[in-house]
């Protein structure tokens, strides 16, 4: 792997006496679509969240496209512009347009005039296929449509890596495509991804790696092919013969 | 009893005088809402730090404020500061006192307000680059505002209310101005017309207020 | 430095004026405690006297109980306590500083507490008054085992709160003469040309109400609905 775009190692993070990370690497190298699966409480969102540092490591290194992000001399909140992040509860300000939400880091953070702000955002908007819905508050939106604005909302602000955690987990089944969709065009484009995500078939034929957590820490990784079919190790099995009965 | 209560000579001859009290309550209530509402989110923003050590003193100075009546606050600017070589009159001390009363009060309901914007709303912003303070000002306080609005009115129309008490320190508001009238035409008149003015200007709001929390009630 | 700090508390915590005016200010807390009590009492037995009315749903007596109600919400208690001490003499009632304080505030807590009652009330599912009274309970059982149980729960914050802040307008009284805390403490001051007595005032009141606001937060957190 030449320079990875996502340097993270030796993470460790603890909540009080619960020891959450116990020395996790990951390299993403760029335009490359991790996905990361694993039981729950083992550590999945933790790690996404310690990535952009909305939660502070205890201890080990995290580089994202060369800025090291636990520098205290590092700006942080202009490091985060080029880590976008999904949430699973969408997490959209209810009290903005769609517009309003894709556009107000734009012009507070990168602080662009009102025009480029809102041409930029309209632009993101139907890269998710809601030019139409651009004055539309959350409430007036379904799940889908909602969670497809939270991505626009990531990608105005052309990020280098994007973070899901769980995209589709809130969405009912029917709504699940057209998230998948999106995602599937993000990755077309080029873009560098890690997902967190119990969509398997997204997994089979669109990520490059799979990485197993369990407990804290990775218990293995690969293509998804090798995980799927012949996991290496007795906890994976074990894991993807639950997710499969589903 | 309309000749004691109502007498229209005594209404003619006070209605000016009345009148200025009630220009003046409107400005006293236009300078110490915002005062209040100033100190009440200089409490919020300081609370919403969630730092241990300010934890304590933050409440410890709220309840204190609750515990404390106002009118003995006011007189201890006004009447107990002289000892120590500070006269500040009785309109800046209104003002200093509101603000630490009444500050109180919409901190509470401000803290309140804050702590019902759930945490995924700062970190959606955060992740986008937004630092803690835009995170605050254009993410999480909108939508606390909005949520507890009912109670920032109810608490606005109680702080309209306790204006009157500029009166005690020689403040011309409204009650102030009755009173002098009442002394100078020997009849209760003037203080009624200053009831009537205060009901009809707040009336309103009484109404509008029932309406609301009625339906916050009934939402839960 | 040390000299400021000597005249500062010679002035504001006289020794000998404080020992003087004690007895005064203890007096006053008496008379400011009776007054609250009478207060809370009265004040919140009347609004839930009128929310009980008001849910028998007979038309011109609910208008009447509103108005009364929109009255005292709308005029600062000053303005009553004023209005009834110096108003009411011009028709041969003269009623105490002492009375006209108490009556004044507990209309205002009456006013408040109906409202917050009421509010309790119709909170309660029309659903709990159908089930109750399909079991043969009458309107007065109902409302007395089923929906005041319920209401009650979710009227103790905003209730208590109200109470604490008209309670605290026990120091109005002073305007019209009771010698309450603050009447007290201000009279001494003026005798004695000396803050001391209003510090001891303050601490007293501090004293009175500062266990019972934080007793009222302790409640509602215990109170608090869980939403
Ligand atoms: N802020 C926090 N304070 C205390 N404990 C936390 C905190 N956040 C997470 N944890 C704990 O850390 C552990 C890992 O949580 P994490 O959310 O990373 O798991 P996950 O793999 O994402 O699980 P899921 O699949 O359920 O989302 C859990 O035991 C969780 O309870
Ligand atoms: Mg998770």
């Amino acid at each position: 792997m030449n320079r990875p775009i996502v340097d993270a190692r030796g993470l460790h993070k603890h909540f009080g006496a619960l020891h959450v990370l116990k020395g996790v690497d990951l390299r993403v190298a760029e335009r490359e679509l991790v996905f990361v699966i694993g039981p729950s409480g083992s550590g999945k969102s933790t790690l996404l969240r310690c990535l952009n540092r909305l939660e502070e490591p205890s201890s080990g290194s995290v580089v994202v496209d060369g800025i090291d992000m636990l520098d205290p001399r590092t700006d942080i909140n202009h490091a985060r512009q080029r880590i976008g992040m999904v949430f699973q509860s969408f997490n959209l300000y209810p009290h903005m347009t769609a517009l309003g939400n894709v556009t107000l880091a734009l012009r507070k953070v990168a602080g662009k005039s009102r025009a480029s702000a809102d041409a930029l955002g309209k632009a993101a908007l139907e890269r998710v296929g809601l030019a139409d819905r651009a004055g539309h508050t959350p409430g007036q939106l379904s799940g889908g449509q909602q969670q497809r604005v939270a991505i626009a909302r990531s990608i105005a602000l052309e990020p280098r890596v994007m973070l899901f955690d769980e995209p589709t987990s809130a969405l009912d089944p029917e709504l699940v495509g057209s998230v998948l969709e999106v995602m599937r065009s993000l990755r077309e484009s080029g873009m560098t991804m890690i997902v967190v995500s119990h969509e398997m078939g997204f997994a089979r034929n669109a990520a490059d790696r799979v990485v197993f957590m369990d407990e804290g820490s990775i218990v293995e990784q690969g293509p998804p092919a090798a995980i799927f079919e012949h996991p290496a190790h007795e906890r994976t099995r074990s894991f993807i013969g639950q997710i499969q009965q589903h | 009893m309309i000749q004691t209560f109502f007498n229209p000579e005594i209404i003619a001859a006070s209605w000016p005088i009345v009148m200025a009290g009630l220009r003046n309550t409107v400005l006293l209530s236009l300078l110490v809402v915002p005062l209040g509402l100033i100190g009440g989110l200089i409490l919020a923003l300081l609370a919403s730090v969630k730092n241990p050590a300010l934890r304590w003193p933050l409440m410890a100075w709220v309840d204190f404020f609750r515990a404390f009546p106002p009118l003995v606050l006011l007189i201890l600017l006004f009447a107990g500061l002289p000892f120590a070589g500070l006269e500040l009159g009785g309109f800046v001390c209104v003002a200093v006192a509101f603000f630490l009363n009444t500050g109180a009060y919409y901190g509470e309901i401000l803290r309140a307000g804050i702590d019902s914007v759930p945490a995924g709303q700062v970190e959606a912003a955060r992740s986008t680059g937004l630092s803690r303070l835009q995170a605050m000002a254009y993410v999480v306080l909108p939508q606390a505002v909005r949520n507890v609005l009912p109670d920032l009115l109810s608490n606005t129309l109680e702080v309209v209310k306790l204006t009157s008490l500029g009166s005690v320190v020689a403040v011309p508001e409204l009650l102030y101005q009755a009173r002098q009238a009442q002394s100078i035409t020997y009849n209760p008149t003037p203080i009624v017309v200053a009831a009537i003015v205060y009901f009809l200007m707040l009336w309103p709001v009484v109404r509008l207020l029932s309406r609301l929390e009625n339906r916050a009630f009934a939402g839960r | 430095m040390r000299g400021n700090l000597d005249r500062f508390v010679d002035t504001f915590f006289n020794a000998t004026v404080m020992l003087k005016y004690l007895p005064d200010i203890l007096s006053g807390v008496v008379v400011t405690i009776e007054l609250a009590l009478f207060i809370v009492v009265t004040g919140i037995a009347a609004g839930l006297a009128l929310a009980l009315l008001r849910s028998l749903g007979i038309r011109p007596l609910n208008w009447l109980i509103i108005g009364i109600v929109d009255l005292f919400r709308s005029l600062p208690p000053l303005v009553v306590i004023v209005l009834i001490y110096f108003g009411l003499p011009s028709v041969d009632l003269s009623p105490s500083g002492f009375v006209s304080t108490w009556l004044s505030l507990a209309l205002v807590l009456m006013a408040f507490s109906e409202e917050i009652f009421w509010a309790g009330i119709t909170s309660v599912a029309k659903g709990q008054w159908e089930a109750a009274r399909s079991t043969g309970l009458s309107f007065g059982q109902t409302l007395m085992n089923v929906v005041l149980p319920q209401a009650f729960r979710l009227t103790i914050p905003p209730l208590t709160n109200r109470t604490i802040a008209i309670t605290k307008g026990t120091a109005l009284g002073t305007v019209v003469a009771v010698t309450e805390i603050l009447g007290q403490a201000s009279s001494a001051m003026s005798n004695s040309y000396n803050p001391s007595p209003l510090m001891m005032g303050a601490a007293a009141y501090v004293v009175l109400f500062f266990p019972v606001v934080v007793a009222a937060r302790w409640v509602e957190t215990k109170f608090a609905w869980k939403r």
